[in-house]
């Protein structure tokens, strides 16, 4: 999806009148999530709705897949693009199973294909067909609701869809939830998708590119979310994504994804000679002791290395969080904190020691200076 | 006063023949009333800017006196049931287009908005959405102005004998000074606009399956009635 030089201008002092956007420019690479953000009256909502074309543009081009949305006949278009809105508009005197079939409907799919799809979606958004097709909207609760018009805008199966603040009319505890529910859903279903919502968090949790818009409809940065944490491009944006950002870009790394220090280890029933030839060239005066499968015992002081003999796992202290690949570095700095260690234990899936993260390590990864592939254009954007 | 009930018995067959009248009668302007109504209607939803004088028109034309219109189309149109149904059809007007456009109006905008992200043409969306979403302020409208007109019929018995259905009883009645037959025609007149009432009633609960079994779910998903 791309948009090139998109504008859309109001008449001056209408009142109620969305915002305006000015000269856009961006596209979403395919299977990519697109979140656009910003203040209310930025112009996100308008933006979003001149890809279906319920917004006319008043200037530019938006393309998907090539092809020019303006060029098309609007309701193929619509037909083809997954619309969730805000509040779900879903509607009110159709079952959750005619609601979720409605774009089938349209395009005159034979009965029995609606109703397998039908049951097919909602089962995918978790909801058991059996007991929820019959039912009517307003007997749902806003977080099944928000389920089935995800349901809805997937029934075509369209390669390209539309988020409105999807998530925005439930509570923290349910909205956290769809949103886990549906980045799993999106890693099967790798649809290209543009996502509104007016939450930063938000936006760095389900973006994999992030549009930062201001108010007059102007683009204030676009990247990856950790770029723009770690790399706002002006003050508007810095205030925007606030003053705990780099808290944020925690949340947003895992632990994989750091340069892990090799551990120094030993097995019970080495010779204590060797351990100690091993504890000099370690990085700090310990050594952890593993199991025959590498699995981390404890961390076995190098002062209680008998002067001969062998190793005592028994003398080994466990105190060390263990962490996986997939911890962002959030928990795994809260896990260490708690435990009051500035070393954490990574492991495989089977328990096997891969490496150590210390607290020191994501202190250096959070630094700006430590990513060079971003450095370049924030370098020249403090020049300007 | 005295009820005539060997008259009552005698005329049951005249009765049933005045009620199929008076019904035929009611039917046809509600009938014709709507069609117009709806039509009127769906252009003021669609043009905005017509809505005001169609509306004005609609409430000053209910602002003639029944019989004075009656009369004055007499001139016209004679002793005929165009006489008789053209003030009945234009006093359901007032009734009628405005609960429609008010029903339409009623449909949340983001129903709507949806309707169009989803790709419906603009006459599947009326059809298909607005109009069944709308159904409760129309048949409300339904309800009023056939209740209304029940009544007026009453009045169509003053052209003569082949209008008025129960109305005839009424004025003959009068004419007669005969308590027994006035009462003869205001009562079922009375009784067969309250069961048109509860008709509709009916018919709206019926057409409008979505606003029944309300129930919201706890987060337990155990039903509670609300």
């Amino acid at each position: 999806m791309e948009l090139r030089h998109v504008t859309k201008r109001y008449e001056a002092g209408a009142k109620g009148t969305p915002g305006a956007v000015n000269d856009l420019s961006l596209s979403v690479p395919a299977g990519k999530i697109c979140v656009l953000v910003g203040p209310s009256g930025c112009g996100k909502t308008t933006t979003l709705k001149m890809v279906n074309r319920l917004i006319e543009p008043t200037s530019g081009d938006i393309l998907i897949d090539g092809r020019a949305v303006l060029e098309e006949e609007v309701t193929t278009l619509r037909r083809r693009i997954g619309y969730v809105i805000q509040q779900t508009g879903l509607f009110p005197h159709l079952t959750i199973g005619d609601n979720v079939a409605v774009v089938p409907r349209l395009l005159g799919w034979p009965k029995e294909r609606q109703r397998q799809r039908r049951d097919e979606l909602l089962a995918l958004v978790g909801l058991e067909p059996g007991a929820y097709r019959d039912r009517y909207p307003a007997q749902l609760s806003g977080g099944e609701r928000q389920r089935v018009g995800v349901a809805r805008a997937l029934a075509a199966d369209p390669p390209v869809m539309l988020m409105d603040e999807p998530f925005g009319a439930v509570d923290p505890i349910v909205r956290e939830r769809l949103q886990n529910e549906f980045l799993r859903l999106q890693e099967e279903l790798a649809k290209t998708i543009l996502f509104v919502t007016h939450d930063i968090d938000e936006a760095i949790k389900m973006g994999d590119l992030v549009a930062v818009m201001q108010l007059g409809g102007m683009l204030a940065q676009f990247g990856p979310p950790d770029e723009i944490l770690a790399h706002p491009a002006s003050d508007f944006v810095a205030r925007f994504v606030g003053a705990d950002r780099a808290l944020k870009r925690l949340s947003l790394n895992r632990v994989g994804e750091l340069p892990l220090e090799p551990a120094v280890t030993v097995t019970p029933g080495d010779d204590t000679e060797l351990a100690r030839e091993r504890v000099r060239s370690a990085p700090f005066p310990y050594l952890l002791v593993v199991d025959a499968d590498r699995r981390p015992l404890g961390w076995l002081p190098a002062d209680r290395i008998a002067a001969q003999g062998h190793i005592d796992p028994s003398l080994a202290i466990s105190m060390s969080p263990l962490l996986d690949r997939e911890t962002t570095l959030k928990d795994a700095l809260s896990m260490m904190l708690d435990a009051d260690v500035q070393t954490g234990i990574v492991v495989d899936r089977d328990g096997r020691v891969q490496g150590l993260l210390t607290v020191e390590a994501i202190g250096v990864a959070l630094r700006p200076e430590s990513n060079p592939a971003v450095l370049a254009p924030s370098a020249a954007a403090a020049a300007s | 006063m005295d009820v005539d009930w060997g008259w009552i018995t005698d005329h049951l067959g005249a009765l049933a023949e005045r009620t199929g009248q008076h019904l035929y009668l009611a039917g046809i302007a509600v009938a014709i009333g709507f069609a117009i109504s709806f039509l009127l209607a769906i252009a003021a939803i669609r043009r905005r800017v017509v809505y005001p004088p169609i509306a004005a028109v609609a409430g000053l034309v209910y602002t003639i006196p029944s019989l004075a219109l009656f009369a004055a189309l007499v001139s016209i149109t004679g002793i005929s049931i165009v006489t008789a149904e053209v003030p009945l059809i234009l006093y359901t007007f007032v009734i009628l287009i405005r609960n429609i456009v008010a029903g339409f109006d009623s449909v949340s905008p983001d129903v709507i908005e949806a309707a169009d992200g989803m790709g419906y043409t603009r006459n599947q969306r009326l059809l298909r959405v607005e109009l069944p979403l709308a159904i409760p302020l129309i048949v409300a409208g339904l309800r009023v102005a056939s209740v209304s007109t029940i009544g007026l019929v009453t009045i169509t018995g003053t052209l003569g004998d082949r209008f008025g259905g129960l109305g005839f009883f009424i004025f003959e009645g009068i004419s007669r000074d005969f308590t027994t037959e006035m009462l003869f025609g205001a009562v079922p007149s009375i009784l067969l606009a309250l069961v048109i009432d509860l008709l509709f009633t009916r018919v709206q609960a019926a057409a409008t399956p979505w606003t029944r079994r309300r129930a919201v779910l706890t987060p337990e998903g155990s039903e509670v009635p609300v």
